[in-house]
């Protein structure tokens, strides 16, 4: 893959024409205000594009249809939020070999309003082995993999709530962030109890939000409206979807993987990241997710997090939009940290751009740690 | 009776010697006839070397807490225990783990601990319904 290392070009990001609480705007709404929003950002038009990438409710087929287009090229992998960061790798591959021209990753969910969405999924293993004792939902998943680290690294619920407090910090500094006020370690542990290790403010958000990116090979990318912000490199991984199987748990080897690839890839090692996205559906995710990418040892994930450091005017900004914890959380968040690593490499943040950042880091999770996708993105070759 | 928890279901075939063991008191475990692994959730093939024979070994009921939760709070209307309750992470002295809630013990972070010793105690819902509980060795 090496050799495919800046090959294709990030040239469109944007979200559905606002994100938050919406309960006037359905499901498929938000999608396709994504997809129109996303496309006219890179200054292509709908036509052009043959390559539908997505996950969640809609296929590849539905949202083609939705959009007029006939896709020369689909892609609906779906291991979870992290699905549409994984989907860069495969754009790239796709874009790479000719089977399409122009990719388009989108997501939209009605995630908190339910507008214009019908649920049902397979529940035959949950349903007989997890649900009887009062497991369902996220938050009664990823406690475990939490307290466990605790357990074994003594980790405590204070190192936890400063990754709340700085992704807050950078929250309000974006406008379209859900919550902006200020926050502090006392603040997070004073907050409700909802499933121990976990209060209200470790959890993320629950919203309304669509989201996509476009993607084009980089000769192409020249023409196109906005700088382009190359994809150096790409990994994936999968490794569990019952807790109870996850290998090395309170570590992920799926995310392991999917760093170890995307770096190779790339060709950076760990010093060279100037900004990092971590899917952040709670507070114990994106440290954890730093100690099994090898940002640092097993435990000592929570440091990136002092102030000074992934902190507003940091040595190395972490989750600056707000993350799902403050900014946005649908469902599936992963399409959210590719836009705003974008912006950044951009120069498009205003109040919260890192200064100079030139090497993003996208890191996401599917499920509890289960799939992960990792990008490493840059505005220079 | 009215019940508290949402019974098991839809109840797969691949599973029914775990259900049936349940009700007689055994906590049965699907076990390779090849290498030996024992696993769970119950599947037709082994996951450690994918071979098709898979048959059944009583567990002991022993083992430890690998990890917990104390609900504040249900997510589920069909789940009416009464909170704080804690849900548990198991890990058998024959080396799976499964979900399932700690009892008669207080649901207090200063009193459990993760790889506290547990023993199984079964539940019945009704007649075609046990399920296993786990509370402190005794
Ligand atoms: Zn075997």
């Amino acid at each position: 893959m090496k050799e495919l290392s800046n090959s294709v070009c990030i040239v469109g990001v944007e979200e559905s024409d606002e994100v938050g609480k919406l309960p006037g705007v359905s499901q498929l709404s938000l999608h396709l205000q994504a997809c129109h929003n996303a496309v006219a950002d890179a200054g292509l038009k709908m036509s052009e594009v043959d390559g539908i990438f997505t996950a969640g409710q809609h296929s590849p087929a539905l949202l083609g249809e939705a959009l007029g287009v006939n896709p020369r090229y689909v892609d609906g992998t779906s291991v979870g939020g992290c699905s549409f960061i994984i989907m860069v790798g495969h754009a790239l591959l796709a874009l790479h070999h000719g089977l399409c021209d122009v990719a388009l990753i989108s997501h939209g969910e009605s995630g908190r309003s339910g507008t214009g969405v019908t649920r049902g999924r397979d529940t035959s293993l949950s349903g007989q082995f997890e649900m009887p004792y009062g497991f369902g939902g996220a938050p009664t998943y990823f406690g475990m993999i939490t307290n466990r680290h605790m357990h074994e690294y003594g980790t405590t619920l204070e190192d936890w709530a400063k990754v709340a407090v700085s992704t807050r910090a950078w929250a309000g500094l974006n406008p379209k962030a859900m919550f902006r006020d200020p926050i502090t370690v006392q603040d997070v542990l004073d907050s409700r109890p909802m499933f121990y290790p976990f209060n209200l403010l470790n959890i993320c958000l629950v919203t309304d939000a669509g989201g996509a990116v476009v993607l084009t090979r980089a000769d192409r990318a020249k023409d196109c409206a906005k700088k382009p912000v190359y994809v150096r490199g790409a990994g994936e991984g999968t490794d569990h979807v019952f807790v109870t199987e996850m290998e090395e748990l309170p570590l992920s080897v799926a995310t392991r993987n999917s760093g170890k690839k995307a770096f190779e890839m790339a060709g950076v090692s760990h010093g060279d990241f100037d900004h990092i996205m971590l899917y952040d559906a709670f507070s114990s995710g994106p440290p954890i997710m730093l100690e099994s990418l090898g940002f640092c040892e097993p435990g000592e994930g929570c440091s990136f997090f002092d102030e000074g450091k992934s902190t507003p005017g940091g040595s190395l900004p972490i989750n600056t939009n707000g993350g799902g914890l403050s900014y946005t959380h649908s469902g599936m968040y992963g399409i959210f940290p590719i836009i705003e690593a974008v912006r950044q490499q951009r120069g498009e943040c205003g109040d919260r751009q890192v200064p100079g950042a030139s090497l993003s880091l996208v890191n996401g999770m599917g499920g509890m740690l289960s799939a992960a996708g990792t990008i490493v993105l840059s505005n220079q070759k | 009776m009215e019940l508290k928890r949402p019974l098991p279901t839809p109840q797969t075939p691949e599973a029914k010697p775990y259900w049936d063991g349940l009700k007689e008191g055994k906590l049965m475990m699907p076990k390779c006839d090849d290498c030996g692994h024992v696993f769970f959730y119950p599947r037709i093939a082994c996951p450690s070397c994918h071979s098709r024979n898979v048959g059944w070994t009583q567990a002991s009921g022993k083992g430890k807490l690998f990890s917990f939760e104390i609900a504040h709070r249900s997510l589920n209307p069909a789940f009416k225990i009464e909170a704080p309750y804690i849900l548990a992470m198991i890990e058998l002295e024959e080396g799976p783990r499964l979900m399932s809630n700690l009892i008669n013990i207080d649901p207090d972070p200063a009193v459990v601990k993760c790889d506290m010793p547990v023993e199984v105690v079964f539940e019945k819902q009704n007649d075609d319904v046990t399920i296993a509980l786990f509370q402190p060795a005794s």
